[in-house]
């Protein structure tokens, strides 16, 4: 389109051999496109070499966050217990969800808690490299380190949430052995949030669109989810559907963590279905591995905005 | 929305007064003109930008001519319009150079002219659109500001933005005693930087993206703030900088910034090269048009 200007520009470069085509000229001094997606291990390497930025941006968010609140860092045990008082009421007593349910605040909390954590990486992913054009274009770093920092700014965020879970659990369900298993669910979560933060990061940054959809998706998705309600008492034995679509229910990502993870916490009051453990080791692997591959792809072109 | 308004116009160096006044003159020793500070070109190329076109995706509110409501917005969509919002700016339109081991090139032209994205390209941050720039090594972009937050004390913005320019923990804590020293805020770095003045906060950026030694070097004027003091102190090490890296690129409106550290100026009209070469002749050029 505007190459005689271009080539007024060739001619003026000087000092190389008459025609040779610029791209032949840095093939033979040996240089490199400045833009250049890396092989897949090496893209990984480095996305290890940024762990200390990483593990920064994502408390210096967090400090950031409530730094201007009177109250400050408080706010971050405070949101969640407010949260659960809303809930609590909202579900358990006015909509009257509790029924046949035992010990419902135990399990709605829980069922809150998993999905509100899945629920904000998947949100704070999309907007991860959209929201952050200028530091793209500013500083060099593999763009995963982008959405990876949220979800560990989110788990940052959840840890505090369990610690307010578990001393309301433990006023009415002693701890056992189980909780051991606690630690396990929340890492093979965290890993199915990190891969589908990578694909939210890849699929925000060009549909612009996504921010003002995802809220209604997110609700879909909580309601599919059995939050405040038994799937199975629901869809089963309330609304007479066939056993099929629990079971699709129940296979959802968010669902296989609060099933088990309730398990867990209320062992008596509690029968998750048998694949839930299987559900979720499935999505951990599979989330992560697509996330990585198909947020790599596109590792060029995150700039452009 | 300020705050990034403020962000963006750091990042492009465009804050008003700055490095445009005529009548600051900070520069101690105008050197002889003609004075060549660097080594001349020794013949071996480090960037190649090949016939490069950048475009720019904005996404802004509707421009006044254009109605910003629903149902404008519904008939667009029935129509098969595109988005009026979404606007694409062809930033640079074909340019190609080649720049040697030991150049320090200036880059000039009005605002809006291209030049700090040229700049973002040729540092890998912006995908060509059509083009290439190949380099040697990892060119950087002298400049950490988008990573700070300004609800953070100095003190951990300095461990931020080092942790953002790629060091290791053992560099950071060898280089921060430096930098706070360097960016003479003192007590300050205790406090947010959201409480500092616009030139302690220049001085801390400033500091913070000095203290990493790069290849090929990309300086973005805006760079040499503050008092008269500090910008003595950042000229100076600005100059090691480019002394110590291989390729120097440098955006200024500063003719005598220009003059006195490149050899070679390439000016940019409206995404594209008007002019390259001798510095005295393109600024010649440059100021007449």
């Amino acid at each position: 389109m505007s190459q005689p200007e271009s080539a007024v520009a060739d001619a003026q470069a000087g000092g190389r051999s008459a025609q040779e085509p610029l791209a032949k000229l840095a093939k033979r001094y040996g240089l490199r496109r400045a833009i250049a997606r890396p092989r897949f291990h090496v893209y990984l390497r480095q996305l290890w070499e940024r762990r200390h930025f990483m593990m920064t941006y994502a408390t210096s968010r967090n400090v950031s966050k409530y730094s201007s609140s009177a109250l400050g860092q408080l706010w971050q045990v405070l949101t969640p217990l407010l949260n659960a008082a809303i809930y609590f009421v909202m579900f358990g007593l006015i909509l009257g969800g509790a029924k046949g349910i035992e010990n419902y605040p135990v399990f709605l909390l829980t069922g809150m808690f998993v999905f509100t954590y899945t629920q904000r990486s998947v949100t704070a992913g999309a907007k991860s490299i959209s929201g952050n054009l200028s530091l793209i274009r500013a500083l060099h770093f593999p763009r995963a380190a982008l959405p990876l920092a949220y979800t560990i700014q989110e788990l940052q965020q959840l840890g505090i949430s369990m610690g307010v879970l578990l001393l309301i659990v433990v006023w009415s369900e002693p701890p056992t052995l189980l909780w051991l298993l606690i630690p396990v669910v929340l890492a093979l979560q965290s890993l199915f949030n990190v891969g589908a933060s990578l694909v939210m990061a890849r699929v925000g940054s060009n549909m612009r669109d996504m921010n003002q959809l995802l809220p209604f998706i997110m609700r879909t998705w909580l309601y599919a989810s059995g939050v405040f309600f038994s799937i199975q008492d629901k869809v089963v034995d309330g609304a007479h559907l066939p056993q099929w679509v629990a079971n699709v229910m129940y296979l959802n990502p968010a669902a296989s963590y609060i099933e088990v993870m309730r398990d867990i916490l209320m062992p008596q009051d509690h029968n998750p279905p048998a694949f839930a453990m299987a559900g979720c080791v499935f999505w951990a692997l599979f989330a992560l591995v697509f996330g990585f591959w198909y947020f790599w792809r596109a590792e060029e072109r995150y700039g452009r905005g | 929305m300020a705050e990034l308004t403020e962000e963006l116009s750091q990042v492009k160096g465009e804050e008003p007064g700055v490095a445009t006044s005529k009548d600051v003159r900070v520069y101690p020793n105008p050197e002889p003109t003609g004075h060549k500070p660097v080594d001349a070109p020794t013949g071996t190329p480090t960037v190649v930008v090949d016939d490069l076109h950048i475009v720019y995706r904005v996404y802004s509110a509707s421009s006044d001519h254009e109605k910003g409501n629903a149902v404008s917005a519904l008939v667009r969509m029935l129509k098969r319009q595109g988005r009026p919002q979404m606007k694409e700016v062809h930033a640079v339109k074909g340019v190609s150079f080649v720049a040697y081991h030991g150049d320090a090139i200036g880059i000039v032209g009005r605002n809006g002219s291209g030049k700090s994205t040229l700049l973002r390209a040729i540092a890998g941050l912006l995908p060509p659109h059509a083009g290439a720039v190949y380099t040697d090594g990892q060119p950087s972009l002298l400049g950490v500001n988008a990573a700070l937050m300004r609800e953070l004390t100095g003190e951990r913005n300095i461990v931020l933005g080092c942790y953002a320019m790629g060091m290791t923990p053992a560099e950071v804590k060898e280089k921060y005693q430096e930098i706070v020293d360097f960016s003479g805020i003192d007590d300050f770095v205790q406090l947010p930087m959201s409480t500092y003045s616009s030139g302690m906060g220049a001085r801390l950026r400033f500091a913070i993206s000095s203290a990493k030694t790069h290849d090929v070097l990309l300086i973005d004027e805006a760079l040499a703030t503050g008092d008269r003091e500090f910008r003595k102190k950042s000229q100076e090490r600005i100059k090691q900088i480019r002394e110590s890296a291989g390729t120097v690129f440098l955006v200024s409106h500063d003719h005598k910034v220009i003059e006195e550290t490149c050899n070679r100026v390439i000016w940019l009209h409206k995404g594209k090269i008007k002019m390259d070469g001798d510095p005295k002749e393109v600024m010649t050029a440059y100021n007449k048009g």
